[in-house]
């Protein structure tokens, strides 16, 4: 996936809730626009990282198989 | 955003599972940009202890004696078996990368989770205000909790 990423949250062994809780903190530093990878590899994430977005009113901008994980880009917008 | 974007969860159960429950869903609540509040309550303020001995009469202190006396003593509700549950617990946990209740809390105190202790249960078990984590905002009662849940969109009781 071609995305200028402005940040990479390394959430790989980490389990629901702190993938979720380690984005909201990383999202609240960040600026509108900029682009937050989140390496995950819990299967609970691949349901909350999309729902979270658009609860918040962010731009989940996709996922991308890595093999052993996931990365998801997500945009801050709100 | 809404003016009602708020969280109210009240924290009744000291067992390790509820309490694990309650900050998993409080992190949550905070990290979708929630106002998020928990209330706790009787056996919940054993969450909030700091590892101080405490009572005040000699049942005070009987009470204060067998009850944990931080999150990390609370047992399971079930598979309790004196103790062993909760190191059994702590370690399928742990080996499974999930967040102790220790990290738990502090994920929600990051997140800015307000914390608050009923006061008519702190003075049934005697405790003080000293005895709780710094970072219990306020001493309460009912009608703050009603107030703070009345104007929330999730309520909770657990």
């Amino acid at each position: 996936m071609d995305i200028k990423v402005d940040k990479v949250q390394d959430s790989i062994g980490q389990m629901c809730p702190m993938p979720i809780a380690f984005m909201a903190k990383n999202m609240r530093t960040m600026e509108i626009g900029q682009v937050l990878e989140i390496e995950a590899d819990d299967e609970g994430a691949h349901a909350d990282i999309p729902a979270w977005c658009e609860q918040t009113g962010n731009e989940f901008l996709g996922e991308e198989d890595a093999g052993d994980f996931i990365r998801y880009y997500v945009k801050k917008t709100a | 955003m809404e003016d009602n974007n708020k969280a109210t969860l009240v924290v009744l159960g000291g067992d390790m599972d509820k309490v694990f429950a309650a900050f998993t869903i409080a992190t949550g609540c905070a990290a979708a940009g929630m106002d998020t509040t928990m209330f706790f309550t009787f056996w919940g303020l054993n969450a909030l202890k700091n590892g101080n001995g405490t009572g005040d009469t000699m049942m005070g202190k009987m009470v204060g004696a067998m009850l944990p006396k931080d999150i990390s003593a609370l047992n399971p509700s079930k598979f309790s078996f004196g103790g062993m549950g909760r190191v059994m617990f702590s370690k399928m946990m742990k080996d499974k990368g999930v967040a102790s209740l220790a990290e738990l809390r502090q994920t929600c105190i990051d997140l800015g989770v307000h914390f608050l202790a009923c006061k008519t249960s702190m003075d049934v078990m005697e405790l003080r205000r000293e005895d709780l984590i710094p970072e219990v905002e306020a001493v309460v009662g009912v009608a703050k909790m009603v107030a703070e849940a009345s104007n929330s969109k999730i309520q909770l009781f657990i």
